[in-house]
């Protein structure tokens, strides 16, 4: 390493060592290792630390809250109401109340949104989609659920099939609260086998139907099938509708 | 140089020129409108709604596709001698310089036109603007990204953006600080006086530009 005294001509004042290089390739390096371990590291944290620490970390443990209309329909707990229609035995008009005294499903699981933020261990409570679907009675004929949202834009659907996995819930408590406006309460979806775009917000209504009607953001361009590990997944080997 | 062509008389001392000055003000803007269009995009329910969010993420996206164009185009060109000298300055080192960065400030040293504090702020910049564009493209063009890799891309994102968000007030704090300085972002030129206490191994190499004449 040769390094001129600064008493060098002034041509070339500068023949040091390239610090500007060496700072700017490691803070590029660090760049790439955070993209490519930053997942891990996070998960790792947040298991040996508890979630809590996720709070703490920037980034590590944050919604962004996404709105297609951009605005929060607002409805208030008292005037909140779900319809279920469609293929049933039992129309029904279901209010918040309705949906509490029914059985009661509560875990935590992560919020994965396909663009990659991710929220691990979120603690939601609702009621199970199946046992909703038990309730009204599913017509022989129906293949799949569409779902509806107050923000009159959103649109989801599943397959039967998806809407009976145990993880499927209408939520209507969340991070330990009821589900805030922003969060697409009182009551929401929450898909978690998939991607967060399926989990609908402001749930409105459930219609059981007798084909897949692709929802919002399936008719631009995101897989019918949300699965999280981005295959067909275990119960719909269609292709075709990913 | 163009100041003057006696060096033992010349008052004032150009340290930006209008391509210098241009790209720094143009960056400035960019910086400015990503920090402002990402604080309701990442803290959106701090804010409820209120906002086209939309049209801020449009903002926000083309304001970073656009954020190298100032230092590239200010460097390529006939135009860039002056930035391209200054971009050698800066990465290059004195051992002094080095020395002076690793006891803090504490050992002595003939400041160059930046000092080691100002060149590090430049080059986390530079290298901040290239990670912040690779990892804000994989946010933005996701699909062709495994999902790990979208998390650690917003991971990035996210601790860059703090960081950014710290060097860049600490920027302003220290422009704001230093009159002169700060004058010379705006006008060109320093004191000569100015020059002899904070940058004094630069004005002697100027002044033997000048001298060579």
């Amino acid at each position: 390493m040769s390094v001129e005294s600064h008493r060098g001509t002034p041509k070339e004042p500068h023949n040091g060592v390239n610090v500007g290089r060496r700072v700017f390739l490691g803070l590029a390096a660090l760049g790439a290792l955070g993209v490519a371990f930053g997942n891990s590291v996070q998960n790792f944290l947040g298991d040996a630390v508890g979630s809590g620490l996720g709070g703490l970390l920037p980034g590590g443990d944050r919604f962004r809250i996404y709105s297609i209309t951009g605005a929060y329909p607002k409805i208030t707990r008292d005037k909140y109401r779900l319809n279920v229609s469609g293929l049933v035995d039992h129309p029904t008009t279901f209010t918040l109340a309705d949906l509490q005294s029914m059985p009661k499903t509560s875990f935590a699981k992560a919020f994965q949104c396909v663009t990659g933020w991710r929220v691990p261990d979120v603690p939601w409570e609702g009621v199970k989609l199946s046992d909703l679907l038990d309730r009204v009675g599913v017509k022989s004929g129906a293949v799949a659920v569409s779902f509806d949202s107050y923000d009159n834009a959103d649109t989801e659907s599943l397959t039967l099939e998806q809407a009976h996995l145990p993880d499927v819930i209408v939520a209507y408590s969340m991070l330990g609260a009821p589900v805030t406006t922003e969060h697409g309460g009182p009551v929401r979806l929450y898909v978690a086998p998939m991607f967060g775009y399926k989990s609908l917000k402001w749930l409105s209504g459930i219609r059981v139907v007798d084909a897949i009607e692709p929802g919002f953001w399936e008719r631009n361009g995101y897989p019918v099938n949300g699965w999280l590990d981005g295959t067909t997944g275990p119960n719909n080997p269609d292709p075709g509708l990913t | 140089m163009s100041i003057t062509r006696a060096p033992t008389t010349f008052y004032r001392v150009l340290r930006f020129d209008r391509v210098q000055r241009g790209a720094h003000w143009a960056n400035a803007l960019l910086f400015f409108s990503l920090m402002v269009t990402a604080t309701p995009l990442y803290f959106g329910s701090f804010f409820g709604i209120v906002w086209p969010r939309h049209l801020i993420e449009m903002i926000h996206l083309w304001s970073g596709l656009a954020l190298p164009l100032p230092i590239l185009i200010s460097l390529i060109g006939p135009w860039g001698k002056a930035m391209r000298r200054d971009v050698r300055r800066i990465n290059y080192w004195t051992r002094e310089e080095i020395r002076w960065v690793r006891t803090l400030g504490r050992s002595r040293l003939e400041a160059d036109k930046f000092n080691p504090g100002q060149k590090l702020n430049a080059i986390f910049v530079s290298a901040s603007i290239l990670v912040m564009l690779v990892t804000g493209s994989m946010l933005q063009w996701f699909r062709f990204f495994p999902v790990s890799w979208r998390s650690g891309a917003t991971f990035v994102h996210d601790l860059f953006a703090y960081a950014i968000f710290f060097v860049v007030v600490g920027h302003i704090v220290m422009a704001l600080t230093h009159r002169d300085t700060l004058r010379s972002i705006f006008e060109g030129s320093v004191s000569r006086n100015w020059a002899e206490r904070h940058a004094a191994r630069w004005l002697r190499e100027e002044q033997l530009d000048h001298t060579e004449l």
